[in-house]
């Protein structure tokens, strides 16, 4: 009986999960190629594929691990320029589809070995410990990037972290110039794409959750000593969770950053690393269907609100406050319950449930 | 608890409604003014007016608004201006330039500041947009963008010209620099000042950094500056740090000469800073607020008047590029009714042509090369009695 319904529930999210990037993307899709859409939205959906990825990832982290993460932007950054560095040395004859899936593996792959070295120790701490140490890890990985230099000629790749001159590159180009970031960055980055990737990353996460690992992982989080107490490996299925997130936010970062045509580790500090995780938090701390629409919501939201000029993070913050206390609150809950019928009751109480831990 | 959550819901109930009713206030306006004022051409700037960086948007957009003010009493030809935030982020600015391009923006006045213009100038580029920006510095601004152009100093140019300036002048035997290496105005001065320093055999004994994380202590770097006995300190930085490297400097009785480059205009004008501290600083500014030809007095007065306080730099700027636009505009016999990829080709090349000289307050006979880098002579200024004095 329980594990009918658990798998009523897991196909529920899957339909919710891929059905809502579908349909968006059967209505958005065209609407771009015909040019109906406004510069404005447009010009958004990369960046909300590439935020939408990054949720999910942190999600896994924080929602299904348990554990705080403040330093997911460093992940992203490392994803970034190693994407960049990667489509710089491909041969300009490369087919675009091609280097822009090289240097999403590759920056996946990059991400994954930092989230190995950084796991290794942050996953024997647990909860306040944890998090100051990925804040900490976040803004080293930042200040690292500000000291690299790295350029490319014929003779291949050099590599620096005195100055530009140090490289002394015969004739080639900068790709990335220390705290100058990288400046001439192919964009290669698509919105079909961006999807594709929010469809991997859905099918990675979703997938995991549901596994032995994915229960190993929340069973660790619900109660620690009952896991290690039907001997469940803790350390083992800690990292595998950190490490999947950090290849995850990684490939969100190399998909980031080929839509720009200039990229600074500036971008990737705390606040970066924070606004994602108000997307996880107000969508729902192991709700990927809820985390993918606040992610959307909230990404727009500061584009729409340009009308208020000066007011307009004001605006912003008051907004974000009033959302979090009204899907925080039971009679919220209870009016949704009404309105959507007794098929969303199960989320409902689960969202709310879920809502108690961010208090925590 | 119940209650709460009850005002909460309201309240949220309330916001919704308050901001549905702006957008149609606003929707109201741009239509107005499509309809009503076909004649505008609309001018759209970015900027950082929140965040750390707002001073220098701010000063950006209220310069721009005067010399469109002026422009538009003249009469021959209408502009319109929306300046956008960008918080000083590439992603948030080139969200304004999508922003503006919904609008209808025919001319842009690219970022103000240099890593959002880098990303906007590629945009601006490919749609066929002229831009010219009016204070980001780096030669990547304008790197193998036909439309894009700068109304201030590149980066490597202001470090080229202070190495000559202290060389000829002979102001320092040992020279020591402080720059913030997180950033790229001050690391791109700082490396084009080094390598001319080479080579004209300027002694530099000392080399100092800091971040934007660490900008509040500059004892350490000020002692080993010392101890290596530099009698004369660069300091391609913002005036803030700025001001406190002079405050600590006072502190510590070590009183070398001190030479800035056109981050460091505005010191005087902190608030709190004690202005003999910055008695004997040199820099080189393409602007002064002090300066007696009648443009720059009217231009400082007026905005003296319409935003009550002293213009710097960024606002003389917002103000030249402006004009420059229009100057170019006129010449090159622009109207309202041309799309923004025929402005965008007649600017360039009125402005690249070789009779085209314009006159500003930052600078007089600029003129634009193909690469979209100006030529103008900056000045260098000597703080004596708390005001600039031309040296």
């Amino acid at each position: 009986m329980n594990k009918t319904k658990k798998l009523s529930k897991f196909t529920l999210t899957n339909i919710e999960c891929y059905g809502m990037i579908i349909v968006a993307f059967a209505v958005l899709f065209p609407m771009l190629k015909m040019n109906m859409l406004s510069n404005k939205i447009s010009g958004l959906l990369i960046p909300i594929c590439a935020y939408i990825v990054m949720a999910i990832s942190l999600n896994l982290t924080v929602g299904f691990l348990g554990e705080l993460s403040l330093g997911h932007a460093g992940f992203m950054s490392v994803g970034a320029f190693s994407g960049v560095i990667t489509v710089a040395c491909m041969p300009n004859a490369a087919p675009t589809p091609i280097k822009l899936l090289v240097a999403i593996i590759i920056g996946g792959i990059m991400a994954g070995f930092l989230g190995l070295i950084i796991g290794i120790p942050v996953i024997r701490l647990k909860g306040d410990y944890l998090a100051i140490v990925t804040l900490a890890f976040g803004e080293i990985i930042k200040n690292i990037i500000n000291c690299i230099y790295i350029g490319v000629d014929k003779a291949g790749l050099h590599f620096s972290m005195k100055s530009a001159e140090a490289l002394n590159l015969s004739g080639g180009k900068m790709i990335l110039n220390g705290p100058q970031g990288a400046v001439g960055v192919s964009k290669i980055s698509t919105f079909l794409s961006g999807v594709l990737l929010i469809i991997f990353a859905l099918f990675v996460v979703l997938n995991m959750v549901n596994s032995k690992t994915g229960r190993a992982v929340t069973a660790i989080r619900d109660n620690r000593i009952a896991a290690e107490s039907v001997g469940i490996n803790i350390t083992k299925y800690k990292l595998t969770a950190f490490i999947i997130s950090a290849i995850i936010a990684g490939m969100a970062g190399a998909l980031y950053a080929m839509n720009f045509s200039t990229i600074a580790a500036r971008k990737f500090d705390f606040n970066t690393s924070i606004l994602i995780l108000v997307f996880v938090v107000l969508g729902g701390m192991g709700n990927i269907p809820g985390t993918i629409i606040a992610t959307a919501l909230l990404y727009t939201l500061p584009e729409m609100l340009r009308q208020f000029s000066d007011y307009r993070m004001l605006i912003y913050a008051v907004v974000l406050i009033l959302v979090m206390l009204a899907t925080n609150s039971q009679r919220v809950m209870i009016l949704k319950d009404k309105i959507l019928g007794s098929l969303s009751k199960k989320n409902a109480y689960e969202s709310s449930g879920e809502g108690e831990v961010s208090n925590g | 608890m119940k209650k709460f959550t009850k005002i909460a819901s309201l309240a949220l109930t309330a916001a919704i409604a308050v901001t549905s009713l702006a957008g149609c206030g606003t929707g109201k306006n741009t239509g107005d003014s499509g309809s009503g004022d076909a004649k505008t051409i609309k001018i759209g700037g970015i900027g950082p007016i929140t965040g750390a960086a707002a001073i220098y948007g701010q000063a950006v957009k209220n310069g721009a608004e005067i010399a469109l003010e002026e422009i538009n009493a003249k009469g021959d030809l209408k502009f319109e201006l929306k300046f956008e935030d960008d918080e000083n982020d590439a992603e948030k600015a080139v969200n304004a330039y999508n922003n503006l391009k919904d609008w209808g923006m025919k001319i842009s006045m690219g970022a103000v500041t240099t890593q959002p213009c880098i990303a906007v100038s590629t945009e601006s580029n490919s749609d066929g947009i002229f831009a010219m920006t009016p204070s980001a510095s780096s030669p990547d601004v304008v790197k193998d963008k036909d439309l894009m152009f700068q109304m201030c100093f590149t980066d490597p140019n202001q470090g080229i010209a202070s190495a000559k300036y202290i060389k000829e002048q002979n102001l320092g035997e040992k020279i020591a620099v402080i720059y913030n290496n997180s950033d790229v105005y001050s690391t791109g001065i700082y490396q084009k000042f080094m390598a001319e320093a080479e080579n004209d055999g300027l002694n530099v004994v000392c080399v100092k950094t800091f971040t934007d994380d660490s900008a509040n202590d500059f004892t350490s770097q000020l002692n080993e500056i010392k101890s290596a006995g530099a009698d004369l300190v660069f300091l391609p930085i913002y005036y803030t740090p700025a001001s406190l490297i002079l405050t600590q400097a006072k502190k510590m009785q070590y009183e070398p000469k001190f030479f800035g480059v056109d981050g460091m205009d505005g010191i005087l004008t902190l608030e709190g800073f004690d202005k003999s501290l910055a008695e004997d600083v040199m820099l080189l500014t393409p602007f002064t607020a002090d300066a007696q030809d009648d443009a720059t007095k009217s231009f400082v007065e007026k905005y003296n008047n319409k935003f009550k306080e002293t213009p710097n730099q960024f606002a003389a700027d917002g103000y030249d590029v402006v004009n420059a636009i229009y100057e170019a505009c006129v010449k090159a016999g622009v109207t309202a009714d041309m799309t923004a990829e025929e402005i965008g080709t007649k600017l360039a090349e009125t402005l690249t042509s070789d009779d085209f000289k314009f006159d500003g307050i930052t600078g007089n006979g600029m003129f634009w090369s193909q690469s979209g880098e100006v030529s103008k002579d900056p000045k260098g200024m000597v703080i004596k009695n708390g005001v600039y004095v031309g040296m």
